[in-house]
């Protein structure tokens, strides 16, 4: 009998909740915030679920009701990325040693 | 155009480069680089995404515009927002989040065809229940996200709203999720499908308003927990493998970090969240208790000549510091410190502030090298033998009841020595106990002298005395 595929995703998602719990672990303590917002930014990934539903319709069919919430997710997703991304490339454009210090 | 063979490949890079991203945290040097490769996780995802579609219609233009619509605004706030709201960003960016998963399970749901789940009024079961608890999940942490930013931003009040009934409320709620996903599944009813994303909605709301300010370290871990079970709910449904990893990654960075803020307080997850802690009326008695005992306070000169006089100073930040916006006017309190060859350390309980890493992220705005900001299991010890504690903003994370009174709430809980020091300064506007509505016992000890004023305000005068 053939192996269902759901139980390789279900395996992928497993492995991955181990790996992110050592890897997040041994996160700084000092970094959890830049930690929130960066699994926030990563999280926005869903995206690519907008994306498929947003571009089911060609163009002569015009909008559908589920291309019109693929679009609006495009959107939160976009938000999401960008201001993650960057608001945590600003946090840690912060953290400096002692030696970077001026003088 | 392609293969999925191909694009199943990329999203597993892709998921790779974030499990990088959150690697490269584990030092504030190799921080930025793991920022890039989460970039770069993002990019590779959505350009795989266009190519496995190859609609490149003028519908592709739309959601290009889109995409740089959203990024502009994202960008914007990025860039805007004050080092001291980021508690209240992170918990709007968990409602985007949320949201935009509702949004992706309600067009899987209305269009099934497009994501190879079945046809609309027959969708493959297994898909359907993937896609309900995406949706739930979803919506539970879009509305919840929502009252925990308005909790934070100040718009609503922090304190716990509670009613009775309120966890059987809860409780019955949540078992009309499985019943209605069981329906769902039967009847394929669309119907349900918006009550569902309703009721989920309404969940959300009832499970953050009764937890208080202080608790919102714990919410806003655990909201960022819910956002990446919900994206791993909708990876499922999508059969994504880019979304199931990063789903997996952030649910359990989440919950982790939850379990830290729980274990700082030395309270059970489950006690957070079923709220209400700081609402008792006890405080009323403590009021009574606190005109009896004699209090030293003191004014900027004191502070002033008593750090002056110290050979080693730490100091031990809260939320009052970033309530007042004092991270930058105690720099240069320190930076004159630090001329007279005193010693200064930062002392960072991890509940201090209204996130996990709040403090740190304010100190390093001000410019404080990260090597000198110790957590509280590294610092400890160094009370005892230093000569002044210099606490702005912070209260019940000093309170020594915590190691003394059985009875007190927060018995038990770590907190930071700073009865241990020579003396210690207490910035802070008024005796008024602190969120957990205890009085702390530290105000009235001999060596303390307590420094009735704004944190920043204090800090600017003790910086004018110093000179």
């Amino acid at each position: 009998m053939e192996i269902d595929p759901f139980i390789f995703r279900l395996s992928i998602f497993i492995l991955s909740i181990f790996v992110g719990y050592y890897v997040v672990w041994s996160v700084t303590p000092s970094l959890h915030t830049p930690l929130m917002s960066v699994t926030n930014a990563i999280s926005s990934v869903i995206i690519v679920g907008a994306i498929i539903a947003a571009l089911a319709t060609t163009a002569e069919e015009g909008l559908s009701s589920s291309s019109i919430f693929g679009y609006l997710a495009i959107i939160l997703a976009a938000v999401n990325i960008f201001g993650g991304f960057l608001v945590t490339q600003r946090m840690l454009q912060m953290y400096k040693k002692k030696k970077d210090k001026k003088k | 155009m392609i293969s999925p063979n191909l694009s199943a490949i990329f999203y597993l890079i892709s998921g790779i480069l974030f499990i990088l991203a959150l690697r490269g945290l584990s030092s504030p040097d190799t921080s930025r680089q793991g920022n890039y490769f989460g970039i770069a996780g993002m990019t590779i995802a959505i350009i795989v995404t266009f190519l496995s579609i190859g609609n490149f219609s003028s519908l592709f233009l739309y959601v290009l515009i889109l995409l740089i619509l959203g990024g502009t605004l994202g960008a914007f706030i990025a860039f805007k927002i004050p080092m001291t709201a980021m508690p209240e960003l992170v918990a709007g960016f968990h409602s985007l989040v949320g949201l935009a998963a509702v949004f992706v399970a309600i067009a899987a749901f209305l269009n099934p065809e497009v994501f190879n789940l079945g046809i609309t009024g027959n969708i493959k079961l297994a898909s359907l229940i993937e896609m309900s608890i995406g949706a739930a999940v979803g919506a539970i942490t879009f509305s919840g996200s929502i009252i925990a930013f308005l909790k934070l931003r100040g718009i609503m009040s922090g304190a716990p709203i509670t009613f009775s009934g309120q966890h059987y409320l809860n409780l019955i709620l949540g078992l009309g999720i499985f019943v209605m996903v069981f329906y769902l599944c039967k009847t394929q009813s669309e119907n349900i499908f918006w009550t569902l994303i309703a009721v989920s909605f309404v969940i959300g709301i009832l499970l953050i308003i009764p937890i208080g300010g202080a608790d919102m370290p714990v919410v806003i871990s655990m909201l960022n927990s819910y956002s990446g079970w919900a994206a791993a709910g909708i990876g499922f449904t999508l059969e994504n493998t880019a979304l199931i990893i990063t789903g997996a990654l952030v649910g359990s960075s989440g919950a982790i970090l939850s379990y830290i803020m729980c274990k700082a307080m030395n309270r059970s997850f489950f006690s957070v969240i079923l709220g209400g802690f700081g609402a008792d009326n006890s405080s009323n008695d403590s009021n009574e208790k606190k005109d009896q005992k004699p209090v030293k306070s003191g004014n900027a000169e004191d502070a002033a000549f008593l750090m002056k006089n110290a050979s080693s100073v730490i100091i031990v930040p809260g939320y009052g510091m970033a309530v007042a916006q004092a991270q930058h006017a105690l720099r240069e309190m320190v930076d004159k410190l630090k001329k007279n060859d005193i010693k200064v350390t930062y002392a960072i309980h991890p509940v201090a502030g209204r996130m996990p890493g709040h403090m740190n992220v304010l100190l390093a705005e001000a410019n404080v090298p990260y090597d000198e900001v110790f957590e509280l299991e590294d610092i400890n010890n160094d009370f005892a033998n230093s000569d002044v504690a210099f606490v702005i903003g912070a209260n019940d994370v000093t309170n020594p009841v915590a190691k003394t009174d059985p009875k007190s709430p927060i018995f038990g809980m770590p907190v930071l020595d700073v009865e241990k020091c020579k003396s210690v300064l207490f910035v802070k506007r008024s005796l008024s106990p602190g969120y957990a509505g205890i009085d702390n016992e530290l105000f009235y000890r001999d060596n303390t002298l307590m420094l009735f004023a704004d944190a920043k305000k204090m800090t600017e005068d003790i910086v004018k005395n110093l000179d």
